[in-house]
């Protein structure tokens, strides 16, 4: 188990590395700041200038190595636009974002924990049938589309809910179905698959053949069986509400770091688009840690094993 | 002596896309308290099936139709609502599956998978199920009975796994025990130590066994009985013995003939019964081992043979038309 | 040679029947069928030019009703363009971008996938690795950033997004190519010293064809969504070429007055999405019977 978890963590911290590597690489290899900063037309001294200014001068590897004890700070320069250190502004918006996703997820896993276990409790009947379109369709709506239309239907026409906005649980209600609708659409799918895998495992006619009653084979041999491919997929799908709430964030005008990264592309800020590509993946990385730990947690043969491919 | 089971006329039928499926045809048997009976034939020769029809086990997505009458212990299982028969199954009928590794749930203790059934069936305490599951566990033969019992099935080899299997389906000293194809998956070696252990359990706790196997040899130092089945159907069946010294039915020299014999030089090749099962989808009018069997005449195509008592051989019976000549071991 | 092709012949006879029976499958082949002949045919339809505007025409609603479809089937939008027009020539970008994306990604992935699970040792251990990686980063952040770079050109879009899909070909492979090494005719070519290609392109690949276009099929539904909400963002393919994406960002300011402009590029994306999913469901229990329940 140590070895297991240390493994994990020094993955982790790979992963991280990777990807401030990356976000170095894109913004100041392939593109250039300077160029994206200044006026279409600047003069060249005034381009030289501003290079030296950033320190886009000196070479590559100087600029690496800087740019990395910089990461490592959470330092990455102040913000063009809000004159003051990006990964404040970053951070000010961090709590408007977890609110969002956690809401969401929440909502997600209870929705389609539900509608997945009565679909594969009501195998090929009507109720099965319903539930999987349903989930067929909600996988198939794109969230911001989803989420113009409930503005539409519920702020617009009937007015019961304030079409964007940030501050009270009204104002967060829209977003967190929205994005909830999504989560549960998956959910269902892969919770009501994975109850059809599990019952025809043989371990449950084992426990059918113990005499335990049907709410404990339910519970103890199926569900919490097939829980395990469920909580992976809520870790991927955690990361996607991370990124993928830039598009609802910036349909409900929802003051998170999504939106935060999209506007400050618009603005070429670059120093917050870094910060907060880098905090949002760290974020990430831990949240993915925390699931492998509940995921050795909920199944044995990982813990002695150790996570491997096979 | 009394009677435990009593098996009359039991016909499985399934449903499938493709038609109906007869995977067991009119099985009738009895069984005695404390007696084991040996049930050997190939797979889809009903005799997993049958059982598993008999205590409600088959996966409740198939659509199937049971008939006939199953009693045990006086009661008719085939009646009973599925609560009633859950009360029976792991309490008065244990079973013991082929394969350790995927009969038992590998994201629960060993301890747990024991604690549940027993508390399910007896009034215990959490603590009182634990200590039960530790004599359990050393019964059957684990060393460390108190380490191994918080450890996941995982973490024990196939023979220990299957020792964990026995115990749980001995946990509530049940009257019947069955074991269905138990050491097919273990080496040889284990093979034995856990026919032994089940041998010697049955003695201890004057329980019934029903061995189901697809080797007749390990039926041999065992069973009290033996019964053969085919295509659903019971061939033959008598007192071990007389099986194996004396079979009157076709197949059942055919599955004597494939078993390996120790004393026998090893050049000799294991004969092989040629042909294959019979299609269970469209069931043969007459003896389905006709087929395959050389000396087969026009009635067993005809006509399925009834059970018949064989003359000089007590509590011996076989369904077949043919009469075959005395029986040297080795030929056919 | 005439042998196998009456094989291949039977063998598309019995996929297209089983297609046929499955409704969920076949009415997701039918819609895709329709969406990619509309992409297709665009210019041939006779449809209203999609980028220029008739001004006299703006924000008129839907003129389809029972007697037929009228001037503007599905309305005009700001600058009175067809919306119709403009929703199948969108797809034109949106199908395409999608393709190639899907088709990059799966051949990266798939020879990813296939040196892994060929070679093993320390080339799998790294490869996997990679693959671990990738799948620990937010692919969505690292998308808005590398376009928001790099501009959002059509060979930007097509590598980011197929950057964001590979990974999951390279893992179905590898498993795929592992469990298929393991068999007698391969170790046997192995045995009689057969060059590493050879076996590849003769034993392996035939192989994990099937579950390589699975993956396919089921990452093209999440990519045409993700490149919907790119374009959503104004990180897609710009104006005044149509994109879906774009479209309903452009209809949104319109939603109290004009519906039309944001509902119909949305129940376009939601056709063409639930259409390919309900195929690659369809394919997946088709090769897999085990997945059927």
């Amino acid at each position: 188990m140590p070895n297991y978890l240390l493994t994990r963590i020094g993955e982790s911290l790979l992963a991280i590395w990777g990807v401030v590597t990356i976000v170095f690489v894109v913004t100041r290899v392939l593109g250039d700041p300077a160029v994206l900063l200044l006026p279409i037309g600047s003069p060249a001294a005034a381009l030289a200038e501003l290079r030296s200014q950033l320190g886009l001068d000196q070479p590559i590897l100087t600029q690496y190595v800087h740019f990395l004890g910089q990461a490592v700070r959470g330092d990455f320069g102040n913000s063009y636009q809000y004159m003051r250190p990006a990964m404040s502004v970053v951070l000010e918006r961090m709590p408007a974002t977890l609110m969002l996703a956690g809401s969401a997820i929440i909502i997600g896993i209870v929705l389609g924990g539900i509608a997945g276990l009565l679909a594969a409790i009501k195998r090929n009947t009507f109720v099965e049938y319903i539930v999987m379109f349903l989930a067929l369709i909600g996988q198939a709506t794109p969230m911001f589309w989803l989420g113009i239309v409930m503005i539409m239907f519920f702020a617009v026409n009937l007015g019961w809910l304030p079409t964007g906005g940030y501050g009270s649980f009204s104002n967060l209600v829209l977003p967190a179905m929205t994005l909830g609708t999504f989560v549960a659409a998956s959910v269902t799918r892969l919770f009501r698959s994975s109850i059809l895998d599990v019952l025809r495992e043989e371990h449950v006619r084992t426990a059918r053949a113990k005499g335990l009653r049907p709410k404990t084979i339910y519970v103890w041999h199926i569900g919490r069986n097939a829980l395990i491919p469920v909580v992976t997929m809520v870790a991927i799908l955690t990361a996607e509400l991370l990124g993928g709430s830039a598009v609802a964030e910036t349909v409900f005008s929802w003051p998170g770091v999504g939106r935060l990264i999209v506007q400050s592309i618009e603005t070429q800020d670059f120093p917050v688009v870094q910060a907060a590509v880098c905090l949002v993946t760290t974020i990430f990385v831990f949240i993915n840690l925390l699931v492998d730990i509940g995921y050795s947690l909920l199944d044995p043969r990982i813990r002695s094993h150790g996570g491997g491919h096979e | 002596m009394s009677t435990l089971l009593d098996i009359s006329d039991l016909t499985v039928r399934f449903e499938t896309r493709r038609g109906f499926v007869h995977a067991v045809n009119g099985v009738s048997y009895t069984l005695e308290k404390g007696k084991t009976l040996g049930i050997v034939g190939e797979s889809g020769s009903g005799k997993s099936v049958h059982f598993l029809a008999a205590l409600g086990l088959l996966p409740p997505t198939v659509k199937r139709e049971i008939t006939g009458r199953v009693l045990f212990d006086g009661k008719d299982l085939l009646t009973l609502s599925d609560e009633e028969l859950s009360d029976i199954r792991g309490r008065d009928i244990g079973v013991v599956f082929q394969d350790p590794m995927s009969a038992l749930n590998p994201v629960l203790t060993v301890g747990r998978q024991l604690r549940e059934v027993l508390m399910r069936h007896q009034p215990l305490s959490k603590a009182q199920a634990e200590a039960r599951a530790i004599e359990l566990l050393d019964l059957v033969g684990i060393p460390e009975p108190q380490r191994r019992v918080r450890q996941y099935p995982h973490q024990f080899s196939g023979g220990m796994r299957q020792r964990v299997m026995i115990a749980i389906a001995i946990s509530c000293q049940p009257k019947l025990l069955i074991a269905d194809e138990a050491t097919t998956a273990l080496d040889v070696t284990v093979q034995a130590q856990i026919v032994d252990l089940i041998r010697d359990l049955s003695a201890k706790m004057d329980m019934s066994v029903i061995w189901i196997t697809h080797d007749l040899g390990v039926l041999a130092g065992i069973a009290d009985q033996v019964q053969v089945m085919y295509g659903g159907r019971v061939m033959e069946r008598g007192p071990v013995d007389a099986i194996f010294d004396n079979p009157r039915n076709a197949y059942t020299r055919g599955l004597l003939n494939s078993v390996p014999s120790l004393d026998e030089n090893a050049e000799k090749r294991l004969y092989q019964i040629p042909g294959s099962p019979p299609d269970l989808s469209k069931p043969p009018v007459g003896d389905p081992f006709a087929p395959r069997n050389p000396d087969a005449t026009e009635r067993c195509f005809a006509e399925m043979p009834p059970l018949r008592a064989v003359e000089g051989s007590p509590g011996h019976v076989v369904a077949a038309w043919y009469e075959l000549p005395p029986y040297a071991e080795g030929s056919r | 040679m005439s042998e196998s092709r009456t094989v291949t012949r039977s063998m598309l006879h019995a996929f297209l029947a089983a297609l046929i029976r499955s409704k969920p499958g076949l009415a997701g082949a039918v819609i895709l069928t329709i969406f990619v002949l509309a992409a297709l045919l665009a210019p041939v339809l006779g449809l209203p030019d999609p980028v220029k505007g008739d001004l006299l025409a703006r924000l008129k609603p839907p003129t389809i009703s029972l007697s037929g479809f009228g001037a503007h089937p599905l309305g005009t939008d700001q600058l009175g363009r067809d919306i119709l027009s403009r929703i199948i020539y969108g797809g034109r970008v949106t199908l395409m971008i999608a393709a190639l994306s899907v088709l990059t990604g799966g051949v990266f992935g798939v020879v990813i996938g296939l040196i892994s699970g060929f070679f093993g040792g320390w080339v799998d251990r790294v490869l996997m690795r990679v693959v671990d990686m990738q799948l620990s980063v937010p692919l969505t952040i690292l998308a808005l950033l590398i376009i928001a770079s790099l501009g959002p050109a059509l060979h930007n879009l097509v590598m980011v997004l197929a950057l964001t899909s590979w990974v999951q070909y390279a893992r179905v492979v590898r498993g795929q190519v592992l469990a298929v090494k393991s068999r007698e005719y391969i170790q046997s070519a192995r045995a009689i010293a057969a060059h590493p290609l050879r076996i590849i392109f003769h034993h392996v690949l035939p192989n994990v064809m099937t579950p390589a276009i699975v993956v396919l099929t089921l990452e093209l539904a999440r990519i045409i969504l993700l490149e919907a909400g790119l374009s959503f963002l104004g990180l897609g393919i710009q104006p005044p070429d149509a994109a879906w994406g774009r479209m309903l960002a452009e209809g949104r300011t319109f939603m109290s007055t004009a519906w039309w402009l944001s509902v119909f590029p949305g129940v376009a994306i939601m056709l063409t999405v639930l259409s390919v999913n309900l195929l690659g469901d369809w394919l997946r229990d088709y090769f897999d019977p085990h997945l059927e329940g």
